[in-house]
């Protein structure tokens, strides 16, 4: 039985793994589906728990799938989910750095990796937009979201500065 | 272009530096994996930081993670590559194990509450930051910026999926760029040659 949910695990995230283009975050739907309604292994609402816990902790956001696999089969279910989802685009990945090495200062390549830098750049700054919608709930976190964003532009001081300020904001203010 | 190369990283170097990266990665690990590799260290420039990523964009898989493979392949090959990966991931597994026992517990807390939501307002805005700092860094030509804040537009304001995103805006941009090399190109072949 346990084997079985494990196995589930494996094929369940290295399938999403590869039609991640874009990110882990935006294979969340795909994630749900796999957890809540196919599998049935949790809530909506331990779902939506699992996710904020996984964005207000350090790391890749893409370790939400370590929670669902925690959640789902403890220590063992962590590692496997993590594993299943990160080893096939990672040898992808590596392959890529591979060719991309051999095909240095190719005129054509640097015509592309310049091309998809603008898209990047506009993408983390949606990223960024996404999350303070739903993190500015009133003024005290709108305005955090704010001085922050200057603080980082502005300023070359490390971020972990408005982190801990906003995290002692947040706790003084009751947010 | 910039300045001189800096110096390759010792693979310790390369482990400690991505362990740390993943450890105080607070809301995105591109914003922290930035400002360590090219504001920190020096072993990117803001260009080849933006390059890296916009080609683990395009991969299927986390970014953050195509990017740390694709540095570390650099630097070391595949050795590199699993030390980068490994460092990123292997701190906050356990933190995240600690995390997910202790919510457990105590996650109804109020006080925990208040405390993940400040944390994840001044997130936010670093990513935000982040990206305003990399525009401005990037000095990007009018038809990058346009891209630029098309992705931005599409993908904050309208939700369009991120494959759909990069489908649309990966050919415009590379015209974009080709269209900024050519104009370069030009300008210095007309200093060269006057007469053309």
């Amino acid at each position: 039985m346990r084997d079985e949910i494990l196995w589930q695990l494996v094929l369940g995230f290295a399938a999403i793994s590869l039609v991640s283009v874009g990110g882990g975050i935006a294979v969340l739907p795909e994630m749900h589906r796999l957890v809540v309604e196919t599998h049935q292994w949790m809530t909506d609402a331990e779902f939506a728990r699992r996710y904020a816990l996984a964005q207000a902790a350090p790391g890749p956001n893409v370790l939400v799938v370590g929670l669902l696999g925690w959640h789902v089969a403890g220590w063992v279910g962590m590692l496997v989910a993590t594993i299943s989802m990160t080893l096939p685009t990672s040898l992808l990945a590596f392959g890529f750095a591979k060719f991309r090495k051999r095909m240095a200062g190719k005129a054509w390549l640097k015509v592309i990796e310049r091309g998809l830098v603008p898209v990047a750049v506009g993408l983390i700054a949606a990223s960024g937009l996404i999350l303070a919608r739903g993190a500015a709930t009133g003024w005290v976190t709108g305005a955090l979201a704010i001085a922050s964003t200057i603080f980082v532009w502005r300023t070359n001081y490390s971020p972990l500065w408005v982190l801990v300020t906003g995290a002692l904001v947040g706790l003084a203010m009751g947010v | 272009m910039e300045s001189p190369p800096p110096p390759r990283p010792s693979k310790t170097a390369l482990f400690l530096t991505y362990g740390k990266i993943g450890l105080v990665g607070f809301g995105g690990i591109n914003a922290w994996a930035r400002r360590t590799l090219v504001e920190e260290r020096r072993w990117l420039t803001e260009q080849e930081y933006a390059e890296t990523l916009g080609l683990g964009q395009v991969l299927p898989g986390p970014n953050a993670l195509n990017a740390a493979i694709m540095v570390g392949e650099r630097f070391h090959g595949m050795a590199g590559s699993l030390i980068a990966a490994g460092a990123m991931f292997g701190g906050p597994l356990v933190v995240l194990a600690g995390l997910a026992t202790l919510y457990d517990h105590y996650g109804s807390l109020p006080a925990v509450d208040s405390l993940l939501g400040g944390t994840a307002a001044a997130a936010a805005g670093m990513v935000v930051g982040t990206a305003a700092k990399m525009a401005q860094r990037l000095k990007p030509t009018l038809g990058l910026w346009a891209v630029g804040l098309t992705s931005l537009t599409l993908s904050g304001f309208f939700r369009v999926p991120l494959p759909l995103v990069l489908l649309l805006l990966g050919p415009l941009g590379i015209l974009a760029a080709w269209w900024a090399g050519r104009a370069r190109e030009q300008i210095a072949a007309g200093r060269e040659r006057p007469e053309a």
